[in-house]
């Protein structure tokens, strides 16, 4: 199935849960945060929330700045 | 000592974490201004090139994170980017930054003003960064702002206080801290502001872009402090005439 990450188009299997994926792209879900489908998700609801096909997903992170 | 909603501060130099020429230099830098409280920015990862997590690099012991909402261009975006940063464990504490016009970046007091009141509501500690206007001071406080952010010229311009006549008017009536942020590019600046009774100051792209960062921090920080020491001492007026230093009497024997 296909979703919408930070703009581009991925292939991703389907149902799998936010911190799968997330461990997928390297990332540390501590340091990141999650909104899907305009929703932002809690650090808890990362290993319940399975993507569904078509969902739109934005990963955030602190950056630097001023 | 400096206390924002409750909280203390030993340091009246809050810094910033853009433009560092690499993570090591700005942990350095930081801990040579001898800041407790930091700005960080929210921004998608880039995925084909995850850079390194700033949270990581900074000890959240020693440092407040202040997120901002920079990039935001209406208070709905504002909004969004600080419920996104109290989500990624940002705390309540808050830049609120509505900048709509990327040439100028200065903050639209409207949207600056609507969604100060929305994120009051929610819980968040806002400290608006608005243009140095002593009336919208006033509102922002009276929104629930926990300090107010006015510009001493646009962010990066390094140009120092421009906004003198209206910082002092915002510095005589407002009741929560001003924290004069932006445009501060030397420590002579830092110094003004803090002579003309700023209870803090924000540097980021002064210390960040410097020859020597490090030594730089260290710099502003004197200057602060300085200029904080010389504000409480009590500043000599002000005169067009000159006045001389020396005994007017005495000097009978030359004439």
């Amino acid at each position: 199935m296909r979703i919408l990450c930070n703009g581009e188009a991925r292939e991703i299997a389907s149902g799998i849960r936010v911190t799968d994926y997330l461990d997928q792209l390297g990332l540390d879900a501590l340091s990141v945060v999650v909104e899907c489908d305009g929703k932002i998700l809690t650090r808890e609801e990362y290993g319940s929330h399975a993507l569904q096909d078509g969902a739109v997903l934005e990963l955030i992170r602190f950056v630097g700045g001023g | 000592m400096l206390t924002i909603a409750g909280r203390k501060f030993r340091s009246r130099l809050f810094g910033g974490t853009g433009k560092f020429s690499s993570p090591e230099v700005m942990k350095e830098a930081l801990a040579a201004s001898g800041c407790e409280m930091v700005t960080v920015a929210l921004r998608r990862i880039d995925l084909n090139n995850p850079a390194d997590d700033i949270m990581s690099v900074l000890d959240r012991e020693r440092y407040l994170f202040l997120p901002n909402t920079s990039g935001a261009r209406d208070a709905s975006e504002a909004i969004r980017l600080a419920r996104l940063a109290r989500a990624s464990g940002g705390g309540e504490w808050l830049k609120l930054e509505v900048t709509p016009d990327p040439r100028t970046l200065l903050p639209d007091p409207i949207e600056t003003l609507k969604a100060t009141e929305e994120l009051v509501k929610e819980g968040f500690k806002v400290l608006p960064y608005m243009n140095a206007d002593p009336i919208l001071a006033l509102r922002l406080q009276d929104a629930g702002a926990v300090a107010v952010m006015p510009l001493g010229s646009p962010i990066g311009t390094n140009q120092g206080v421009l906004t003198r006549f209206q910082i002092e008017i915002i510095i005589a009536q407002a009741q929560v801290p001003v924290i004069v942020d932006a445009g501060l590019g030397a420590p002579s600046h830092v110094a003004e502001a803090m002579e003309m009774g700023a209870d803090a100051v924000l540097v980021n792209t002064a210390i960040a872009v410097a020859g020597d960062p490090v030594r730089m921090a260290r710099a502003f920080a004197m200057a602060v402090e300085a200029g904080r020491i010389a504000y409480e001492s009590g500043l000599g007026a002000v005169s067009k005439d000159a006045a001389p230093s020396s005994p007017e009497d005495g000097l009978g024997f030359l004439r």
